[in-house]
């Protein structure tokens, strides 16, 4: 397949192309739904001249949970950005291959697909909480407004709802204009989930979510992903193998910027295929 | 999706013309400045060359007049208040950085330097009238307004001490303690010689509005008609070193500046734009040095 | 803070044995006696306690000098009296129009300068490519190292003529060329504080708003402003007391005659400009005409006293948020 190659430099417009067929994935038979929503392929990703990512091919089924684990540096965290094109907010990264959403049929790092287009389909949680320095309402509200929503009554509904599917609403419905810095390390995490939700993009990226979270926000957190999963496709980066195995369906090693091993996640742990996958699993290294 | 396509179409227009917007205004300095100075350019190129600008006193006569004294004012004063605002402003800034407890005396004094750092120059002016001319009978005289000059950047150099000294890492403090050095062998053989660029910068620029202040001397009395000089602080007889220069009464460039655009006839004027680019060729040489001064420095010491 | 806390035992220099450790000396600063870093200290603290009696100076002489002056003049006559006029026979004194002149050349400067500098700011701080900041923010930055005697020839011989242009029956001297030209210079004070504050916004901030598909500009205004909003207050604060603050500009270009007019198109006088007016003229010391100038000081001391207070805290607060 030809790499087509693009910088971060370029802001191009593409009008969708016809819906592609579903595609079953071919390579990983272990993993079930006919329909995959991310297919990258080929994918290489340079800081500049370093190479981050080398040649990555994965499928990410729709309505999934795909953990990508690995030790610091391994470029997980890389990819994740890869899907939405954060990348592009710094000079000098460059992406080869292609990411192919479907059924829309666009490669998320093509280089006449707008990154903003982008980012309203696939959403991101940080590793950090970072809600925007405004009430509760206003930063669930605030990604409505960004897709150009103007009904008051409309957004309030939406607000509610995006709140609800956080698991948030009950806590902070009587304080909506309250300022979002007036929660907890834990509600501001599922504030942001809910910030994310709102717009409805078909595919939600996790970093690291709950990395600096007390244990009962991380077990709150990881029941969320794993009710979410009905409605949208999720992409989840951590650092803690027990996670992964809670809350995937496919889990993904990485290593020095290379796929070593993708399965559905009970196989993965229980029978590893690489070397390398069973040394990390087994903590004998990262 | 064609809504979204639009939307997202018009944003990135918006982020243009912000772009656009933002240059302009940054420009609107530039082009002040070069408005500026191509305009007092254009006015007073006449005399800017000739010698005798620079080498006669202030007359009523036009065509006499230059701006000698001034400048020598200008400069002494300039000397006078650099040194008795460095040493203060630096023992200051190294007592509130390396050795003021956190209490709320401290916290009043930083107030307090803050306070004086934004109080309007003429207070200065006011100040020294008070204390020294009608309280200490003082002249007015070089000294004085060495002294008035010397408050009002006083702060500037506190602060610009502060943030020098802040810069130095903790790991070089405490590697000096732990060889056993007293507090004031740290400061003195260490974090004063590593500051001194950051200091040394921060002096210049206050220098430079030093330079070019006019509303608390004349507060003070500095007379707009000077023609004298004060006289010379070497002699033949010993001691061979005088200070009257000090005790004798002064104008300044900006001060002359000022007198001659307070006259009507044309010529004044003309003069009056002359000893603007002498007086803005100084300041902006100044703040030009310690620019430089501050990227070689950002350059060499990388902590 | 960086300095190391005092050891709270009877040595009071860190790193050097305690009495009866059975150590031997250090080989630095042996023999030193204590009571050097004493004097050291003390002078250091004295030099400190220097800024105290400056300020405790200034609000002792403004008190003491224009109790002269309001011993022959009411209080309310001072601060509601709409004319001023101290050559007058009897003399008047009502500060209304000097604070108009202080209020129009500030509110024209302010107009110019914050919406300028913010803009710069947030263009420096979110949009411009690294060689654009390298080299047009240094020219910006000479604006404020201008001398304003320089500035005022600008204001009268330039900016008075073009602006009249614009408006027919101005008049050489008026508040609006003045207010113009201070306007100009305090951009550069208002951007680069706005800016530094803008810039220490964390980027986690900014991402989670392009995360969301946000342009620049919404990221800008939206988060980033709002999130350096103490900063850029403090900012502002700046910016407004260098303008109450400045003499020369209104002293050459905006008259020499109070006025009791909001209309920047007129002449007026501020309070600095007064000041200077008087420093320079004839009037004996201890009148009533001459004393005025520490009133008026006094009052113009009292309001940057407020200004700079509001600005240091806000400063303070931002500062700890990031």
């Amino acid at each position: 397949m030809a790499a087509t190659r693009t910088t971060t430099e370029t802001n191009g417009q593409e009008s969708p192309s016809p819906a592609a067929l579903p595609k079953t994935t071919s390579s990983d038979p272990a993993v079930a739904p006919a329909v995959c929503k991310l297919e990258v392929k080929n994918l290489s990703f340079f800081y500049g001249a370093k190479q981050a990512l080398k040649d990555i091919n994965l499928s990410i089924p729709q309505n999934t949970v795909t953990a990508l684990i690995g030790p610091s540096g391994c470029g997980k965290t890389t990819l994740l950005r890869c899907l939405n094109r954060m990348h592009d907010l710094y000079p000098g990264n460059q992406y080869f291959g292609e990411i192919r959403m479907n059924p829309e049929g666009i490669n998320i790092v093509g280089r006449d697909v707008d990154p903003m287009e982008m980012r309203l389909r696939v959403g991101m949680v940080f590793q950090k909480p970072n809600p925007f320095p405004k009430s509760i309402f206003e930063n669930v509200a605030f990604g409505l407004r960004l897709t150009g929503m103007q009904s008051a009554t409309e957004i309030a509904d939406r607000v509610e709802v995006s709140l609800r599917s956080a698991a948030l609403w009950e806590e902070v419905k009587d304080r909506l204009k309250e300022s979002a810095y007036a929660l907890s390390g834990g509600q501001q995490q599922r504030l942001c989930i809910a910030r994310a939700l709102a717009p409805e993009p078909g595919v939600l990226l996790f970093d690291e979510p709950t990395s600096a979270l007390d244990p009962a926000s991380t077990a709150r957190i990881e029941d969320l992903v794993y009710e979410l999963k009905d409605r949208l496709t999720i992409v989840i980066v951590t650092h803690n193998m027990q996670q992964a195995a809670r809350v995937s369906d496919q889990t993904c090693f990485f290593f020095h910027g290379e796929l070593i091993e993708a399965n559905a996640t009970s196989e993965m742990f229980e029978h590893p295929r690489q070397e390398l996958t069973s040394r990390y699993l087994t903590g004998q290294f990262g | 999706m064609k809504a979204i396509a639009e939307l997202i179409a018009r944003r990135k227009r918006q982020d243009r013309w912000f772009a656009l917007l933002g240059l302009a205004c940054t420009l609107i300095g530039l082009v002040t400045l070069v408005v500026l100075l191509a305009g007092l350019i254009r006015d007073g190129h006449h005399r800017l060359f000739d010698p005798t600008f620079y080498s006669s006193f202030p007359s009523a006569r036009a065509v006499r007049a230059g701006i000698l004294s001034p400048l020598v004012g200008s400069l002494l004063l300039a000397f006078v208040t650099i040194l008795m605002a460095v040493p203060l402003g630096v023992a200051a800034g190294v007592y509130l950085e390396e050795y003021a407890p956190r209490n709320a005396w401290t916290t009043l004094i930083e107030i307090n330097i803050a306070n004086l750092a934004g109080v309007p120059s003429i207070i200065f002016g006011l100040l020294a009238l008070g204390a020294l001319i009608y309280g200490l009978h003082m002249e007015r005289s070089l000294l004085v307004g060495g002294i008035t000059l010397a408050l009002l950047i006083l702060p500037i150099v506190i602060v610009t001490t502060r943030e020098a000294l802040r810069a130095i890492p903790q790991g070089i403090r405490e590697a000096a303690y732990a060889l056993g050095a007293t507090k004031w062998q740290v400061v003195w053989h260490h974090l004063i010689p590593y500051s001194l660029g950051g200091i040394a910068t921060g002096t210049i620029i206050a220098m430079s509005r030093a330079l070019g202040e006019s509303a608390p001397l004349m507060t003070i009395g500095a007379l707009t008609f000077i023609t004298f000089l004060p006289p010379a602080p070497l002699q033949k007889q010993p001691p061979f070193v005088n200070f009257q220069w000090l005790n004798s009464e002064f104008t300044a460039m900006p001060i002359q500046m000022f007198n001659w655009i307070s006259r009507p006839q044309a010529q004044f004027s003309e003069l009056a734009a002359t000893a603007g680019v002498v007086l803005i060729l100084m300041t902006l040489s100044l703040n030009a040095v310690a620019i430089v001064l501050r990227y070689r420095l950002r350059k060499r010491i990388k902590w | 803070m960086t300095s190391v806390p005092a050891a709270e035992s009877t040595q009071s220099v860190p790193g050097t044995p305690m009495p009866g450790a059975g150590q031997s000396l250090p080989l630095f600063g042996s023999g030193r006696p204590r009571w050097g870093e004493r004097a050291i200290e003390w002078l250091l603290f004295l030099a400190a306690f220097v800024s105290v009696v400056v300020t405790i100076g200034i609000v002792a002489i403004l008190l003491w000098e224009s109790s002269t002056f309001f011993r022959g003049v009411p209080l309310l006559e001072f601060f509601t009296g709409r004319v001023w006029a101290p050559t007058f026979e009897p003399p008047r004194f009502g500060i209304l129009p000097l604070l108009c002149g202080t209020l129009v050349t500030t509110g024209v400067a302010l107009l110019v300068a914050l919406p300028i500098g913010s803009i710069v700011a947030v263009y420096m701080s979110e949009y411009a490519p690294f060689a654009v900041r390298e080299f047009l923010k240094p020219t910006l930055e000479l604006l404020s190292a201008i001398p304003t005697v320089v500035y005022g020839y600008f204001a009268l011989v330039f900016v008075g003529p073009m602006l009249q242009r614009v408006f027919a029956d101005m008049p050489g001297a008026n508040m609006l060329s003045a207010g113009v030209v201070m306007g100009l210079m305090i951009i550069p004070y208002v951007s680069s504080l706005s800016e530094d504050a803008m810039r220490s916004v964390p980027m986690l901030l900014r991402e989670g708003a392009y995360a969301l598909g946000a342009n620049r500009m919404i990221t800008a205004f939206k988060v980033v402003y709002p999130a350096a909003l103490s900063g850029i207050g403090s900012a502002y604060i700046l910016g407004i007391s260098r303008a109450i603050g400045e003499t020369m500009i209104v002293a050459i270009a905006a008259g020499g005659q109070p006025n009791f007019t909001l209309d920047p198109r007129q002449p007026g006088l501020t309070i600095t400009a007064y000041i200077v007016q008087v420093s320079m003229g004839d009037l004996p010391r201890g009148s009533v005409g001459y004393q005025s100038i520490f009133a008026a000081g006094l009052l113009l001391f009292v309001c940057t006293l407020g200004f700079n207070i509001v600005g240091y805290f806000l400063r303070k607060r931002f500062r700890e948020s990031y």
